[in-house]
């Protein structure tokens, strides 16, 4: 039994797709502009606490919020890591199944964590820690910017509570455990497909697009990660560079340009500086945002994956609702009446599931269509960069007077 | 496919470029009685065929405007007959342009070629562009650097009158120069090696004027931090041309992102990337033209500071000739024997030195005046053209930021 064609969820739903796309992303961007005045979440002060391999690390979580349902207004409480998996774990396990793209946190590092716990304080170690805890504070609010999720009580008390229970069996989120949990999904999303050929045509599409996000974003990931290498011989050239112009500057006899050239020297140091930001620039914002996509794409095809198990779910009652038809005509056949009235009531009982599912599907299919549609816009990381350059500006502009004095 | 007859034959016709005057590195005074460019150029195989064209009021040549066609050899002959002149020992020789050289780029062409199959149309087209741009640059770069080098012979007052000189300017077939035999190579390497050795020798000796003691202290110290500064700065440019060659992929991967469907998300992401991959474009550019500037200045003052050493090389050696000759004569007067002789001797080696001292002196201070007014007028140009980019980029950023806030 196939769905019917032009049910009204779908009809409304498409209507909204044939919205000009600007309209779209005004929505999502009025719907950002909103949360972010509601709730503001920010994470500092990394600490570590206790020594060896028992050590961790702890956070300092700090919630500033004009929503009523928190106990006050500002309010900060410390987690460590194993909490934010342990969150993670309890809103999949509620909202997944309904469709709900769940942001996915950072992933486990044993080789970061370790060095970490050894006390090693290395410049690598003090970066991994801020990658974390920049990681972990994106992920939060992506959670309290989700209006769905901010409503559950679990996200209300990670935030509010002093004392959290330890949160145990996190070891599913390790990154090899998740990638293999996302590989199933593809994997069952990739076989029910062709079952599910009267389904929206979006649905296959969108898929299809997050695949191939997909492959995309990792390959850009690998050539970033290359980028900011040869950043950083970039920088060391260009102060290698700084040097020896200043050295010229100081064999050169002619005062004028003797100091332009130093100048110069100045200039290339401070380009030496802006390379090594927009080095770190594009590891910590860049790559580490395409991580975070990579990520939140493996959610959004595991949201799919709910819905395909919805669609299952209703499939298997429709066949379930026609298995007890078929009984009920043998019954009546067979003229056997007690057994009859025991058919006609299952009979109800799976018409009633059948109804069940098949809204149950519809919703997951609307919640998954409105999630698809809330990717984050990338603004942080314009602005970084618009920051770069108005330095640059600032030193150029010091510098072009004194070559204008050589005479 | 236009690939399988390899990436020479490509640039063939393409580089056939008309050439429009352009700002050369050196500051230099433009004379009507002389005037000297290179009006076109073509890039073949293995070898680059510059039309030297050059317009003139001297009563010295048959027309007042020709041109004739000259290969690098011709030029090295030219720069060669220079210092090999014993009437020139007293001027900065102006240093020859180096050979061109498009090994690198053509390896880069011919590797690309072979690595079609592994990118996408649009990949292979941008790089393609890129590279051939690259061609471009290093091929205006070397017309340039010829260019400079007979611009600076036309401006001296004594080596614009030299007759090799307009030999080489009307002369229009062939100098038959090319390919030094081996046993010339050979000759030229053992020349350099005791030059080399002498100089040393030279250097060491103090020298009575103040002006050349302080001219060499000066000129060996700028020599060597120039050298540093110039190998630098190569590398420095290596590794942004590194950076921008990733930041190219890394655009093409973000174009192939954002065009890949007309839908929601994808649309959505086109515009991020599409601007992000503009700023992207706007850096790498950034990167050739620091190159020009900086890197180019710097590697020509190396070679003119070279020659103002090896004219302080010919003055030293002169002296001591002088001193030789002058210890010759008093041993010849002490004996009483090939007096007259020994006389005419130091008399010969005293005019040449003194000769060469006094034109010397002049054109280490030209050398002072260029090289000011050249890093001047290329420092300025440098800080404008950077600014002027930042600016650009500045204005593209915020209209990003306003496109993304929905203001389309």
């Amino acid at each position: 039994m196939t769905k019917p064609a032009a049910s009204a969820p779908s009809l409304s739903v498409a209507a909204s797709l044939s919205k000009p796309q600007s309209a779209t992303l005004e929505e999502l961007e009025e719907e950002e502009q909103e949360d972010k005045f509601d709730i503001n979440i920010s994470i500092t002060n990394p600490e570590k606490i206790g020594d060896g391999m028992n050590a961790y690390m702890a956070y300092k979580v700090s919630t500033q919020t004009t929503l009523p349902m928190f106990r006050s207004k500002a309010f900060t409480v410390r987690r460590r890591f194993s909490d934010f998996l342990g969150l993670y774990e309890k809103l999949s396990e509620k909202h997944g199944p309904n469709g709900y793209i769940v942001p996915p946190p950072p992933e486990k590092s044993i080789l970061g964590m370790t060095k970490v716990k050894v006390g090693k304080e290395d410049p690598s170690s003090a970066e991994f820690v801020e990658r974390r805890r920049a990681a972990l504070e994106r992920y939060l609010q992506r959670v309290v910017c989700h209006p769905s999720l901010l409503q559950d009580p679990d996200v209300r008390e990670f935030l509010e509570r002093d004392e959290l229970p330890r949160a145990v069996n996190t070891q599913a989120l390790s990154g090899a455990g998740f990638l293999k949990m996302i590989n199933k999904a593809t994997d069952a999303v990739s076989k029910m497909t062709i079952k599910m050929n009267e389904s929206d045509v979006w649905f296959e599409e969108k898929l299809q697009e997050v695949e191939s996000a997909d492959q995309q974003f990792r390959k850009i990931h690998g050539l970033v990660d290359s980028l900011v290498g040869h950043r950083k011989e970039l920088s060391l050239n260009t102060a290698g560079f700084a040097k020896s112009v200043a050295m010229l500057g100081s064999s050169e006899d002619n005062t004028a340009l003797s100091r332009a050239l130093s100048q110069l020297a100045e200039v290339e140091d401070k380009m030496e500086q802006l390379h090594q930001e927009q080095a770190s620039n594009d590891s910590f914002c860049f790559a580490e945002l395409l991580a975070d996509y990579i990520r939140l794409l493996g959610a959004v095809r595991g949201s799919f994956d709910q819905r395909m198990k919805a669609w299952q779910r209703w499939q298997d009652a429709q066949s379930m609702l026609q298995k007890k038809r078929e009984t009920e005509a043998k019954l009546l056949w067979a003229n056997k009446p007690d057994k009859l009235q025991l058919a006609k009531d299952e009979i109800t009982e799976w018409e009633a599931k059948v109804t069940q599912y098949e809204r149950d599907f519809d919703r997951v299919s609307a919640t998954v269509r409105k999630e698809v549609l809330r990717f984050e816009v990338l603004i942080y990381f314009f602005f970084k960069t618009l920051v770069a350059f108005t330095l640059l500006i600032k030193y150029w502009e010091a510098f072009l007077p004194e070559a204008k004095a050589i005479a | 496919r236009l690939w399988c007859r390899g990436p020479q034959c490509c640039m063939m016709g393409y580089l056939s470029v008309s050439l429009q005057p352009r700002a050369v590195n050196v500051d230099l005074q433009t004379d009507a009685t002389l005037q000297v460019d290179i009006s076109d150029a073509l890039s073949e195989r293995d070898k680059v065929k510059f039309t030297v064209h050059t317009k003139s009021t001297l009563p010295n040549f048959k027309q007042s405007e020709f041109s004739v066609v000259r290969q690098h050899e011709e030029f090295i002959w030219l720069h060669d007959s220079f210092v090999e002149n014993e009437d020139y020992a007293g001027y900065i020789i102006p240093p020859a342009p180096p050979r061109p050289d498009f090994d690198a780029s053509r390896e880069k062409l011919q590797k690309l070629g072979e690595g079609e199959g592994s990118m996408t149309k649009e990949e292979f087209t941008k790089m393609k562009q890129e590279l051939e741009a690259e061609y471009l640059a290093i091929f205006k770069k070397t017309v340039a650097m010829h260019e400079v080098f007979l611009c600076r012979v036309a401006a001296h007052p004594v080596l614009r009158k030299d007759l090799n000189f307009h030999v080489f300017l009307e002369y229009n077939q062939d100098l038959s120069v090319r390919g030094k035999n081996k046993k010339e190579k050979l000759e030229d390497f053992f020349k350099n090696v005791v030059k080399s050795a002498d100089g040393v020798l030279v250097a060491g000796v103090k020298d009575v004027d103040d002006f050349f003691e302080h001219e060499k202290t000066f000129l060996l110290e700028y020599h060597n931090r120039v050298k540093d500064a110039s190998a630098k700065s190569d590398r420095m440019i290596r590794s942004h041309k590194n950076a921008a060659d990733d930041i190219n992929r890394i655009a093409s991967s973000l174009y192939t992102l954002g065009t890949q469907d007309s839908t929601d998300i994808c649309k959505f992401f086109l515009k991020v990337t599409l601007l992000r991959w503009l700023c992207f474009k706007i850096e790498a550019r950034v990167a050739a033209d620091e190159d020009l500037k900086l890197a180019d200045l710097l590697k020509y003052y190396l070679r003119e500071s070279q020659a103002a050493k090896d004219l302080l090389y010919r003055r030293g050696r002169a002296l001591v000739d002088y001193e030789n000759a002058n210890k010759a004569l008093d041993k010849a007067r002490a004996k009483n024997r090939d007096v007259l002789q020994a006389e005419t001797s130091q008399q010969l080696c005293c005019h040449k030195f003194e000769k060469i001292s006094e034109s010397a002196k002049q054109e280490l201070i030209d050398f002072k005046t260029r090289r000011v007014a050249a890093f001047r007028k290329n420092l300025v140009e440098l800080a404008e053209l950077e600014l002027k980019h930042a600016k650009g980029n500045l204005q593209l950023l915020q209209s990003c930021l306003s496109v993304l806030k929905g203001d389309t």
